[in-house]
């Protein structure tokens, strides 16, 4: 049961082969016989998602099942959920009981699928490698030593496993795409202002954007169906029309143009992830597409801009964590500014305060044109950038990541070291475009991912593209031997 | 970009964040390390550029000026950390 993709499990659910109820019981099983080696897990929903796939089946039953009715879905533990423990990964929310709903929570609720379980990250989702999670770090199922990426790594790790079919992310400046590079899968981030950001707990707020990750693209193009639309919730949600992202998938990609930027494939790529690549880009130019030299000249500055403007966004947003309204407090506080103080410093870890710290200081009087004001012109750079490369090309193509999968510890001691995990993802975080990262390939048995890059809002074309070459290889079908 | 204690201090109460003592030499050193870092921007010019706030270029949308929430107070309260009567309780602030 657990080797089936979304796709074959909701066909199986439509033609009466099996029922939700034995798809969760399956995934349920799993999580609890293996997930004790991944830690992909801080909340397992066993009562929810009994309940949810009876709905499902009784859906299924009268025949007005959607296409994810009675699929189990696995939800980062950004997303809030009513009555049940949302976390963010952090101690400060460790005894928090969401009082509502993401709309991204009731959206997966409205489409039948099943709540599985609320998935590990790092805290606040700042982090790649899920080790800043207050749970305990998340194993890469293809080497247990190793580390599933971050921030969405819980999630990562438990597709990877086939302890869920398919799990939610977020990605601020790679926080999708770099696990699903890092675990063999298929992530989305959406253009920002695709997928509402209600009730999805904030870090930066005009980087942050919600996005599926599954084994395949077409498992993709269907929780983005259901995760995409207008939110009147959201001040900045798009009011544009939602696709069908699975009608476009077969779509031919001859004539389309790809470019490469060159300060992608520079000195700091590991070799033999460039050889992985190389040999995608030419499945790409066997289904007709053409290839084009691009350049992004100021992407090198992507790191250290999205080094203000993200930390700078969580010492405003993370001020909400106060020690008065919920989540935890410190002991015995002597006055207000105690509480405030030791409630914030107790319940951040490490990486969290150094960010809310980076932040503070690039906002206070006297630096905030130094950095902030100086962040955003580069951001605009970036963008123009960005602007300027469609305008030659349909789709930028490389690496997700600048290495495979590294050992846990081996870079939590250096955090400059750490952000240059993400050096080629955050680009498209900073200039809000949509971005995918598929299999393309392993390097010393580790999984190897691509990246795919694409204009605003043409999401249903990059999963044409991520689909096609899904068609012609089979690197997403490896599963890890031990699960 | 070095930072000295005393700044590392004042940040971390404009930030309202208690940290150890023995923890501030630690993150004089990291916080100056990512200021450093993130100094490369200086190497581009950006006398004339526009600053980019937002991804999208559009204007905040504003809604009609109705009650659209129910008051949740007392499920909101029930996951506060100390509440009486309807209050959320801190340390008494006025003598």
């Amino acid at each position: 049961m657990h080797n089936h993709t979304i796709a074959e499990l909701a066909a199986g659910l439509k033609a009466k082969k099996f029922s939700s109820k034995e798809i969760t019981e399956a995934f349920l099983k799993r999580i609890k016989e293996l997930d004790n080696k991944l830690n992909s897990f801080i909340t397992v929903c066993e009562e929810q998602a009994h309940k949810d796939a009876q709905i499902a089946d009784a859906m299924l039953a009268k025949g007005n099942a959607k296409p994810l009715t009675g699929i189990p879905i696995a939800q980062k533990d950004i997303f809030c959920t009513q009555g049940i423990k949302t976390t963010c990964g952090s101690k400060i929310l460790d005894n928090f009981i969401a009082p509502y709903d993401a709309t991204t929570i009731t959206h997966y609720k409205q489409a039948g699928a099943v709540l599985l379980g609320k998935t590990n990250m790092d805290e606040f989702a700042m982090g790649s490698s899920n080790e800043n999670s207050f749970y305990g770090p998340v194993k890469n199922p293809w080497d247990l030593n190793r580390v599933p990426g971050g921030s969405s790594g819980g999630s990562a790790a438990a597709v990877a496993a086939r302890l869920a079919p398919g799990a939610t992310g977020t990605d601020t400046g790679g926080s999708i795409r770099q696990p699903a590079a890092l675990c063999n899968l298929t992530g989305l981030k959406p253009t920002y202002g695709r997928v509402s950001r209600y009730g999805m707990i904030a870090f930066a707020s005009s980087l942050d954007q919600g996005g599926p990750m599954a084994r395949t693209a077409e498992d993709v193009a269907m929780m983005l169906g259901v995760m995409a639309g207008f939110d009147t919730k959201d001040s900045t949600s798009v009011d544009k029309p939602v696709p069908d992202y699975t009608a476009t998938l077969n779509d031919s990609l001859a004539g389309i143009k790809i470019g490469l930027p060159k300060e992608f494939f520079n000195a700091g790529l590991d070799a033999n992830i460039a050889k992985v690549i190389e040999a995608a880009i030419k499945e790409y130019e066997k289904l007709g597409a053409t290839i084009h030299s691009i350049s992004l000249p100021n992407c090198e500055l992507s790191v250290p801009a999205y080094y203000v403007v993200a930390p700078a966004e969580c010492s405003s947003n993370l001020a909400r964590f106060d020690g008065v309204r919920y989540g935890f407090r410190c002991a015995n506080p002597k006055d207000l500014e105690d509480l405030y103080k030791r409630s914030r410093g107790e319940g951040f870890g490490a990486e969290v305060k150094r960010r809310i710290m980076i932040g503070t200081y690039a906002l206070s009087a006297g630096y905030y044109d130094a950095y902030y004001l100086k962040a955003q012109k580069i951001r605009r750079l970036i963008s123009d950038d960005f602007r300027q490369a469609f305008s030659q090309v349909d789709f930028i193509l490389g690496p997700t990541s600048p290495s495979t999968a590294f050992k846990i510890g081996e870079k939590s001691n250096d955090p400059i070291k750490m952000y240059l995990s993400d050096i080629y993802t955050i680009a498209a975080n900073l200039a809000g475009l949509p971005g995918m990262s598929i299999p393309a390939g392993f390097v010393d048995g580790l999984p190897v991912g691509m990246q795919l890059l694409g204009n605003y809002f043409t999401e249903a074309r990059l999963l044409n593209v991520a689909h096609g070459y899904q068609q012609v290889t089979d690197w997403h079908k490896k599963t890890p031997e031990n699960f | 970009m070095s930072l000295t204690a005393v700044e590392v201090k004042k940040i971390a109460h404009l930030a309202r964040l208690a940290i150890n003592e023995a923890d501030t030499p630690k993150y004089v050193s990291e916080l100056s390390t990512i200021l450093d870092f993130v100094a490369q921007m200086d190497k581009v010019d950006t006398g004339s550029i526009l600053p980019m706030a937002h991804p999208l270029d559009v204007t905040q949308r504003l809604r009609a000026d109705e009650v659209t929430e129910p008051n949740q107070r007392e499920l909101f309260q029930s996951i506060a950390p100390s509440v009486e009567s309807g209050l959320y309780l801190v340390p008494q602030v006025i003598e």
